[in-house]
């Protein structure tokens, strides 16, 4: 019997949502580390009863929780997270040089062919590995020894690196995106790295074609296209068909191209959703109505998904790691909002439910899919 | 024997109830404090004071006697009175936050 598990992070726990493959009632079980900040949920791809938890709070520091059976149970693993050599300096705010400082992990990317290989993407910005399911933790220091490294400087959520895209079509190939420093991959195993930002336009920096500085909320990837990247920047929704190399707008038709989240259907590369935030300055969606936006084209031409979401005073965000998509037979799609909703959808986005209604405000969404 | 109090969160995570009981003889620093009770709930080690630089978490303070004692440094004596097991150290989360 086919089912789901759907990881959700929130300012307050985590929480695990399971039902079967019809996706009609959900279980919630939660919340586990209560009252701790929880940035990310990832299970493993090639043993799905391993999970990897961010647990992480402003008194107490950072915490890796990891499970083997399915989130049923947790032991703490390894929590330190040394930079490599000397840290150096990013800019601060302030345009001030600042030492790089460990603060959390936004994001744990399970290998897919190891499941006691992790990366993890930290604030202040930086990549780390383990080899050895969480026990210990070594930097990916190339990242950061790319000669940009002096002039990142935080988005307003900090200095972070959010996103980690790997694909086991393309070995070696690690592609992360940073806010607000931009874009870089590397395809010899994080050994060398080179800014991907050809393309991108940010009238709000100095420079708006800069190789750095850019603010990229989310890069989503195909499996079966590691070539083909789609990305929502502060403003503007991308797409890349190099890899990164070279980026051009596809922002289209959408009522605001502002947002945070984006992600790819599971069996059709060229189905992207989004959802559009009014503004970098009111984040909430316009006009009060919650619309998930969808793509069959692969950007441009857009199409509003309302059935089954608020369309009348609705104002959270969806925070750009709180979307995924699981791999049935009809694809389905998931995303948490910051007022504690988590919506589902099991027709590709026709229609959506909310499978929880008052969680704490959701960071992160992550969906296994169980055969 | 040494005792401590540690903040709720804590002792969720290392699955204790009330008094944390340490066996050091003698003078003993706030770090050789933490030292101990890192060695019996390794789960522990980062959440009180930051790993490689060893300093106090800024969001955690230390009482004892009555007196918040935060700022007397990690390498400095815990107070006779704790020494001797008489009063409890403190750790606790700074009141910050929602």
């Amino acid at each position: 019997m086919s089912g789901v598990r759907v990881l959700v992070g929130t300012k307050k726990g985590a929480f695990v949502l399971s039902a079967d493959g019809k996706r009609t009632n959900w279980k919630i079980d939660g919340p586990l580390f209560a009252g701790w900040e929880v940035y990310h949920v990832k299970g493993s791809a090639v043993d799905p009863n391993r999970i990897y938890a961010s647990q992480t709070s402003g008194w107490f520091g950072q915490l890796i929780q990891r499970s083997d059976d399915g989130g049923r149970t947790w032991a703490p693993a390894g929590n330190e997270f040394k930079y490599d050599g000397v840290p150096g300096t990013h800019q601060h705010y302030d345009g001030t040089p600042r030492p790089w400082e460990f603060k959390r992990v936004w994001h744990l990317e399970p290998d897919a062919l190891d499941a006691d290989v992790v990366l993890a993407g930290v604030e202040d910005a930086a990549l780390f590995r383990t080899v050895d399911g969480a026990k210990t933790w070594q930097e990916v220091s190339g990242l950061r020894a790319h000669g940009t490294g002096p002039q990142w400087q935080p988005g307003a959520g900090g200095l972070c690196l959010h996103t980690i895209l790997t694909s086991p079509s393309r070995p070696g190939r690690i592609t992360i995106a940073i806010s607000a420093a931009g874009a870089f991959r590397s395809d010899d195993d994080g050994v060398t790295w080179k800014a991907i930002n050809r393309g991108l336009k940010s009238e709000y920096i100095p420079d708006p074609d800069a190789e750095v500085g850019h603010c990229i909320h989310h890069i989503a990837m195909h499996g079966s296209r590691p070539d083909v990247l789609f990305m929502q920047k502060h403003w503007d929704v991308m797409r890349s068909d190099d890899a990164g190399d070279t980026w051009h707008e596809v922002s289209g038709d959408l009522p605001t191209d502002f947002g945070f989240v984006i992600d790819v259907h599971a069996h059709e590369p060229e189905t992207v959703y989004v959802v559009p935030i009014k503004s970098d300055s009111e984040h909430f969606p316009p006009e009060g109505k919650l619309r998930v936006y969808r793509s069959r084209t692969g950007g441009n031409e857009w199409e509003p998904l309302t059935k089954g979401l608020p369309q009348s005073d609705c104002y959270v965000n969806v925070l750009r790691d709180a979307m995924a998509v699981d791999a049935l037979d009809e694809c389905g799609v998931y995303f948490g909002t910051t007022g504690g909703q988590v919506y589902a959808s099991a027709d590709g986005g026709d229609s959506w439910r909310a499978i929880a209604r008052d969680l704490p405000g959701v960071l992160s969404v992550e969906v296994q899919t169980l055969r | 024997m040494m005792r401590v109090v540690l903040p709720y969160h804590l002792r969720t995570l290392a699955g204790v109830g009330g008094e944390v009981r340490i066996d050091l003889a003698g003078a003993a620093t706030y770090a050789m404090v933490v030292d101990e009770i890192e060695a019996a709930y390794p789960m522990l080690k980062g959440t009180i004071r930051e790993q490689g630089s060893g300093k106090r978490r800024p969001f955690v303070r230390f009482f004892a006697c009555g007196q918040d004692v935060s700022h007397e440094g990690m390498d400095a004596a815990v107070p006779e009175e704790v020494a001797a097991g008489r009063e409890v150290l403190i750790v606790l989360g700074a009141v910050a936050g929602g």
